[in-house]
């Protein structure tokens, strides 16, 4: 089959791609697009370190295909700062020293970003259970958590 | 090996008749993918390849809940996240947004459709990992050997496979008495949801009624218990998404601390949701306190045979069946 042209918008720009029906977003993304913040860690939905947000919803990239894409409005990692200016999440990430290797980090801070754009004020319990599909080898979670909380505070106005 | 996907030829039907069409014309060379959170995992370990890749999910037909007056009628197409955040099911029917919100992680339950997740096919590792068994069109099961890890796998119903159902929503369904509508040949007909899974005495090698071209089109639940007390349980290894080593759906309609009926059924425990049919029968017209529980714990396993490797699953569902009985209180 010959290859689909897909219009899409990607953190709000217009983009147009040419992929194979078998390309999964995330390879359109990394290999198309060169949007490399997003990471396939598992590649079967396990691992979250593919998550963008695509028409508002939280997904995997690496188990939604690449036009599927079409007509959606595409957020990813690389969408998030404003310019220099950091999104407090990546902020309070670096002041909680929530990453180590940052393998996991641009999935947990996309996943987070869904999570407070639905409840500015969620519990620890619900920031936990939201962060159920990101996985992270590294850190343990806690700072994460705690990071993602204080984030929402700030964010809060608090 | 979990990476690219072979090269498929992908077809975007613009109805259900169309769906029906390409499915026909493909044979045994289609695949209906919904939100292909199974589909994808399939394809990429290359176990599957599939030459037409027909998505649903846009169908019109297939997607909404709606009130209908004696039923709430859900699309097979719908989302996870959809059922969940449904305040028509939470108010009519809080077991199944319970259980749909405890599917995996909320990536997967944006994307996944209830459709898939009564459809999805069997989690036996042996069998993901392309081992050629019965299940397989192979002659053996690797599952169920003296050294297998077989501590996922099934307490009932074995007929040579010991695979389970690893669906969080099933169970939920068939408590409910749902009803699947199946397009078949162009004609809509209606499973029960008990009838809708099938194990392996009745064909080994499907986890569902579907054929070869049929197309699941809604789930319809009757308000027989819309309003009745409920209780979903899952327990998974991990606290974090997994499959369910069990889960227990009930749903009860009760006067007082006296249960007028019940329906119960479990998950992961054979191939196809369990009714808890002697539990059932034994809490109707009873009492809710420690008696019942006893009594519920001491029937709700019973037949169950044990593998090497699985024999804690039998509390599990005994100790599931009295907490159950016990949220009635
Ligand atoms: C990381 C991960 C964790 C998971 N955890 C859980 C869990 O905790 N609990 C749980 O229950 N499940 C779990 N799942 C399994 C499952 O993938 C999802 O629950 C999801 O609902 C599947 O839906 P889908 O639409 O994405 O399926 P698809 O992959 O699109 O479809 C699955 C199967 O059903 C068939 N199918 C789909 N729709 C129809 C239809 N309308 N008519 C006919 N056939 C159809 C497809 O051909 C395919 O064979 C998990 C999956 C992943 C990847
Ligand atoms: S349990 Fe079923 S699916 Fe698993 S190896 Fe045995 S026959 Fe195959
Ligand atoms: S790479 Fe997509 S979930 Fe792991
Ligand atoms: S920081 Fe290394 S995986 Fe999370």
């Amino acid at each position: 089959m010959a290859k689909a042209h897909v219009t899409t918008t990607v953190n709000g720009d217009a983009v147009e791609f040419l992929c194979d029906a078998e390309q999964t977003l995330l390879d359109v993304l990394r290999d198309e697009l060169y949007l490399t913040g997003s990471k396939e860690g598992c590649a079967s939905g396990d691992c979250g370190a593919c998550s963008v947000i695509a028409d508002g919803r939280l997904v995997c990239a690496c188990l939604m295909l690449g036009v599927e894409a079409e007509g959606l409005a595409i957020e990813t990692i690389e969408g998030m700062a404003d310019g220099d200016q950091l999104h407090p999440l990546q902020t309070k990430f670096l002041e909680h020293a929530a990453l180590q290797c940052g393998v996991c980090t641009p999935g947990f801070l996309v996943a987070a970003k869904s999570l407070l754009e639905r409840n500015p004020d969620p519990t620890e319990i619900e920031v936990r259970y939201w962060l159920a599909g990101n996985l992270c080898r590294c850190t343990g979670y806690d700072k994460i958590v705690r990071a993602v909380l204080d984030t929402a505070e700030e964010m809060r106005g608090g | 090996m979990t990476d690219y996907m072979h090269a498929f030829d992908l077809y975007v039907p613009a109805s259900l008749e169309d769906a029906a069409r390409l499915l026909d014309e493909h044979g045994t060379n289609a695949w209906i993918v919904a939100g292909g959170k199974d589909s994808f995992d399939w394809f990429k370990d290359r176990h599957r390849q599939p030459q037409a890749v027909i998505d649903i999910s846009g169908l019109e037909e297939l997607h909404g809940i709606r009130d209908h007056g004696g039923h709430i009628s859900i699309g097979a197409a719908t989302t996870l996240t959809e059922i969940e955040e449904s305040e028509l099911l939470r108010e009519h029917f809080p077991v199944l947004t319970q259980a749909a919100a405890q599917v995996a992680s909320p990536q997967i339950r944006n994307a996944g459709t209830i459709g898939g997740n009564v459809s999805q096919d069997a989690r036996c590792t042996y069998y993901r990992d392309g081992f050629p068994c019965y299940r397989a069109g192979g002659d053996a099961c690797y599952a169920n050997t003296p050294t297998a890890m077989n501590r996922e796998h099934a307490l009932f119903g074995v007929s040579r496979c010991v695979a389970v159902t690893p669906s969080d929503t099933a169970p939920a369904l068939v408590a409910l008495e749902a009803e699947m509508v199946i397009s078949r040949n162009g004609v809509l007909q209606t499973v029960p949801s008990e009838a809708y899974f099938v194990g392996p005495d009745i064909d080994i090698t499907r986890m569902t009624v579907l054929k070869e071209g049929d197309i699941l089109v809604a789930v319809h639940i009757p308000k027989t218990w819309a309003g009745a007390r409920s209780y979903f349980e899952k327990i998974a290894d991990r606290q974090t998404w997994d499959f369910a080593l069990v889960n227990i759906a009930l749903v009860a309609k009760t006067e007082g601390t006296q249960v007028v009926a019940a329906r119960i059924a479990c998950g992961g425990v054979q191939c196809t949701p369990r009714r808890l049919a002697e539990v059932e029968d034994l809490v109707q017209g009873e009492t809710v306190g420690p008696d019942l529980e006893t009594l519920a714990r001491r029937v709700a396993a019973r037949g169950a045979k044990a593998l090497n490797y699985n024999q804690f699953k039998i509390p599990l569902i005994e100790n599931l069946a009295a907490r159950a009985i016990r949220s009635l209180a």
